[in-house]
């Protein structure tokens, strides 16, 4: 234990009752408040693909009206994406990066109160709209119009929770830059700083890129409306198309703001259960933020099937399969870090290897799709769905899966437990691809995303589809007991926790004091890179 | 576990697998794409298929060596950590491979992209417009306007509770009321476009589909090479009934499809006389022009969707005067379309008489062609 963190021990009281967590300005805190609204909106999220995929058990219709069906497609996707990839990514960076870097909290702490508080607000206002006239949101987590102007009384209260999460989303960015390019400890270089923070860094550059454009495509549907503007209507001299080519700008962005924190965290797993540094450190850092400038060229790979002219088609072909390169280099990396290391299997890395293995499954397919003339028969079917759920499932919410697992520790002073954590993670594997790979198939033999019923050639794929669902859900239960119990207690986690653990956060007590790092460490070249 | 033991099992699990798999082929389990019925599907299919196998030969090389590493580079086997964590010769070659082997793909993909995109020298030209939820047809060379959507049949089925079992019916979801009818060997042109909202043309045979966007116009083509019948869907999410707006389109020879087109002239003519009907006529026909057009929204027995679609059972509207409800029909209002550039007025005066008096409605009254006409 370093005098630094002893010293802080004896300044370690907190805020009590609910005033701590409201008007909260401890980023261990705030972390833990977007973790635990990131696994709730989890929840929320998977219960609607339950029902999804209970309809889709067996062809005919059950249970839901194809309208509300709709809508469970809908809001699943907005739940998932802005309730709980985002806020877990954004709550780990709390968490981790003042941790990871040294620094005594994050750069604004009233500016990460606001952030967070935004997202229960925002999304009240999303699901709120299940009470109202003419129903939840239907028309696509895309919001693509015409189709989005069909919706009721919902339509404004879409517009503006997706405003507030917007805000949230770059308040928090802008703190995540401010904190690490401004509160490194004396030492702490950018060549230095741990792959989670470099992919945090390079993820909030994407936010603030990439957010404001979402915004002003959300406001001119405001207005086209309410107030009688004509941007994306044709009889007006519009384009509907207008709005596919600003939304995609933010869309595509918004995927690898959704999935580098993701590799940031296996960047952070394999090497210490590979006992072994990371390989190519410095081609990480350069394979990520190329992969984060590329994402703003390839946005129309989304849209292909609109009818773009020969040019742009071969562009935007072009354009995403050079996305393959720095993929495939990090990809490698990992593969090499794990080469001749000494490697034991924990919970974290077992998900690591998890997403190495699936999220490459993904990036098989999404090359596939990126071959624009093969994409006219796969766009909008179920190759699509196999395809963004292998990306986001095994690939982005594995990883956070496993950061959790690898954190846990330090966060709460005890460890989990690995049997339950092992438990969860070949269910969760096993299933994920009972309940994916097979989407592959239909959607190739010619089934549509977005139907509430199929013709019966699809229905014993879907049937074994629905089961892998409902297991991978109900798997999912395992982690809140392991987080649950490990919480209440369990073996004592030592201040390293991993074996062939490194960083500032392993040096610090666990769990850490409520205060840390008032006295900056100093940072070594030996002392760095994990 | 020996390490030979351990193939043992790998080896005999993965037969087990492909065992099951070559089972489940000859069975319920569609797999692939289709090679379809035009030369477009069949270079997007040998493109797919050249894909496919590098990626799936990519993906064995990575996960082998991934899984070699899981399994001899462990702790519990006594490995020692080496401690190398750079070598640029390494990155520099699994950074041009991929590289070479992305062009090796990008040339067939843009020579195959290339030929889709050649709309030029058509022989017939066929424009297709989305509605919510059927698809129209426009002859454009023949004058002739054809409306398509989900067979009754199917319609019943897909309800809530409908007690029919959907493997009672043959192509569930993938049959219409008026199939279209296309000449083999031809080169069409397929326009697309939309009424309403944005919805997507897809035919797997053809090998391409294409968005309708309203406001514009998209053109494609193809030159199917086989007769027979190619079923389809909408693909873009156009609403409640985006999952029940088959594409059903009868591939003939060009001397059958002569026949077709002077049987479909001859019924628009017929229709175009505007004689009066019966009752009994009027109220056939309209059940039929309801199912395919009205009940989506209205619903079967007319009851509607609260705070969505409104109710035809007791609304003022048909059960006031005539007129009225002509013009509503024929004009739309809000979510409602516009049907006179869908229906001829025939069908209109069908499927007004027939709002009219069902249901518990009873206005009484019949609307016959010729008020339609006077009414356009």
């Amino acid at each position: 234990m370093s005098d630094a963190a002893v010293h802080d021990d004896h300044h370690d009281h907190k805020p009590t009752g609910i005033g701590r967590w409201l008007f909260s300005t401890n980023h261990k805190d705030i972390g833990t408040m977007y973790l635990i609204f990131a696994l709730t909106m989890f929840f929320v999220g998977g219960a609607m693909a339950m029902v999804i995929r209970a309809e889709l058990f067996q062809p005919g219709l059950q249970f839901v009206n194809p309208q509300f069906f709709n809508s469970m497609t809908t809001v699943h996707a907005l739940v998932m994406i802005f309730g709980a990839l985002m806020p877990a990514g954004v709550g780990l960076a709390n968490w981790m990066i003042p941790l990871m870097i040294g620094a005594p909290d994050m750069a604004m702490p009233r500016m990460n109160n606001m952030s967070f508080w935004l997202l229960p607000f925002s999304f009240t206002l999303l699901l709120s709209t299940f009470f109202m006239e003419g129903g939840a949101p239907a028309g696509g987590w895309t919001m693509y119009p015409p189709l989005v102007f069909q919706l009721g009384d919902g339509f404004p209260f879409l517009i503006f929770a997706v405003h507030l999460l917007g805000i949230s989303s770059i308040m928090g960015a802008i703190n995540i830059i401010a904190t690490v390019f401004n509160m490194r400890a004396p030492g702490m270089t950018f060549m230095r700083l741990p792959l989670f923070v470099w992919t945090w860094i390079i993820t909030a550059f994407l936010l603030i890129a990439a957010m404001p454009v979402l915004a002003g495509g959300v406001t001119m549907l405001l207005t086209d409306k309410f107030f009688g503007t004509a941007f994306f209507d044709a009889a007006g001299g519009g384009d509907p198309l207008l709005f596919q080519h600003v939304f995609w700008f933010f869309g595509h962005p918004e995927v690898y703001i959704l999935v580098l924190p993701s590799f940031g965290i296996i960047s952070q797993i394999i090497p210490t259960f590979a006992r072994k540094p990371l390989f190519g450190y410095s081609s990480m850092v350069y394979a990520t933020a190329s992969i984060a400038f590329l994402s703003f060229f390839v946005w129309a790979h989304h849209m292909f099937a609109v009818g773009m002219p020969l040019a742009g088609e071969l562009f935007f072909m072009y354009a995403t399969m050079m996305i393959a390169v720095p993929t495939g280099v990090k990809i490698f990396n990992w593969t090499a870090t794990m080469w001749k290391g000494s490697m034991t299997f924990e919970t974290p890395m077992l998900f690591a290897i998890g997403v190495l293995f699936m999220f490459s499954i993904g990036g098989f397919s999404g090359v596939m799709m990126g071959i624009t003339p093969v994409d006219f028969q796969y766009h909008d079917t179920y190759f699509i769905v196999a395809h963004f759920h292998y990306v986001i499932v095994p690939g982005i919410i594995f990883g956070i899966i496993g950061g959790i697992y690898y954190w846990l520790p330090k966060w709460t002073g005890h460890m989990y437990d690995e049997t339950l954590g092992k438990w969860h993670f070949w269910l969760s594997t096993i299933s994920v691809n009972v309940l994916f790979f097979p989407m592959h198939f239909i959607g190739l033999a010619g089934m549509p995303r977005r139907i509430p019923d199929y013709s019966t050639q699809f229905a014993d794929w879907n049937a074994i589809i629905s089961i892998g669902g409902i297991v991978f859900g109900l798997s999912q239960l395992i982690m809140v007991w392991v987080v649950i119990k490990c919480i209440r207690g369990g073996e004592k986690a030592t201040d390293e926790v991993w074996e062939g653990a490194h960083g500032l956060e392993f040096t610090l007590p666990s769990p850490p004091p409520f205060h840390s790092f008032t006295t900056p460490p100093e940072v070594t070249e030996a002392s760095a890179h994990s | 576990m020996s390490v030979d033991k351990l193939k043992r099992t790998v080896l005999g699990l993965i037969a087990v697998s492909l065992f099951l798999v070559s089972g489940a082929v000859l069975a319920e389990y569609p797999l692939n794409l289709t090679e379809g019925v035009t030369e477009t599907s069949h270079r997007v299919y040998e493109l797919h298929m050249i894909i496919l196998y590098v990626v799936t030969v990519i993906g064995i090389v990575v996960f082998s060596v991934m899984t070699w590493s899981i399994f001899h580079h462990r702790k519990s086997k006594g490995a020692v950590a080496a401690q190398f964590h750079h070598s640029t010769t390494a990155e520099i070659i699994w950074t041009v491979i991929p590289i070479l082997i992305l062009i090796g793909m990008a040339i067939p993909a843009t020579q195959v992209l290339i030929f889709m995109e050649k709309t030029g020298d058509a022989e017939m030209t066929l424009k297709v417009t989305g509605h919510q939820w059927k698809w129209q047809y426009d002859y454009l060379d023949e004058d002739i306007t054809i409306v398509s959507a989900l067979h009754a049949d199917d319609r019943a089925a897909a309800q809530i509770d409908s007690g029919i079992n959907p493997e009672s019916i043959d192509n569930y979801l993938n049959n219409v009321d008026n199939p279209i009818v296309l000449p083999i060997d031809t080169k069409i042109r397929i326009l697309t476009t939309a009424s309403d909202v944005i919805h997507s043309w897809w035919v797997p045979d053809l090998g391409w589909k294409r968005d309708a966007i309203p406001g514009f116009i998209n053109d494609n083509w193809t030159n199917i090479k086989k007769v027979g019948t190619y079923r389809g869907k909408c693909t873009e999410l156009c609403g409640k009934d985006h999952g029940f707006m088959p594409i059903v389109v009868h591939a003939v020879t060009k001397e059958d499809y002569a026949v077709w087109i002077e049987e479909k002239k001859a019924e628009k003519a017929e229709a175009a006389l505007g004689k009066d009907m019966t009752m009994a006529e009027l109220m056939e026909k309209g059940a039929t022009v309801y199912a395919a057009n009205c009940a989506a929204c209205h619903m079967a027995q007319g009851e509607g969707a609260a705070g969505l679609f409104p109710a035809l059972a007791g609304s003022p509207i048909a059960t006031g005067p005539a007129g009225d409800h002509i013009s509503k029909v024929l004009d739309g209002k809000n979510l409602m379309p516009a049907f006179k550039g869908q229906l001829n007025d025939v069908d209109l005066a069908a499927v007004i008489t027939y709002e009219r008096n069902s249901w518990g409605n009873d206005a009484g009254d019949m609307v016959q062609p010729s008020d339609v006409k006077a009414a356009r």
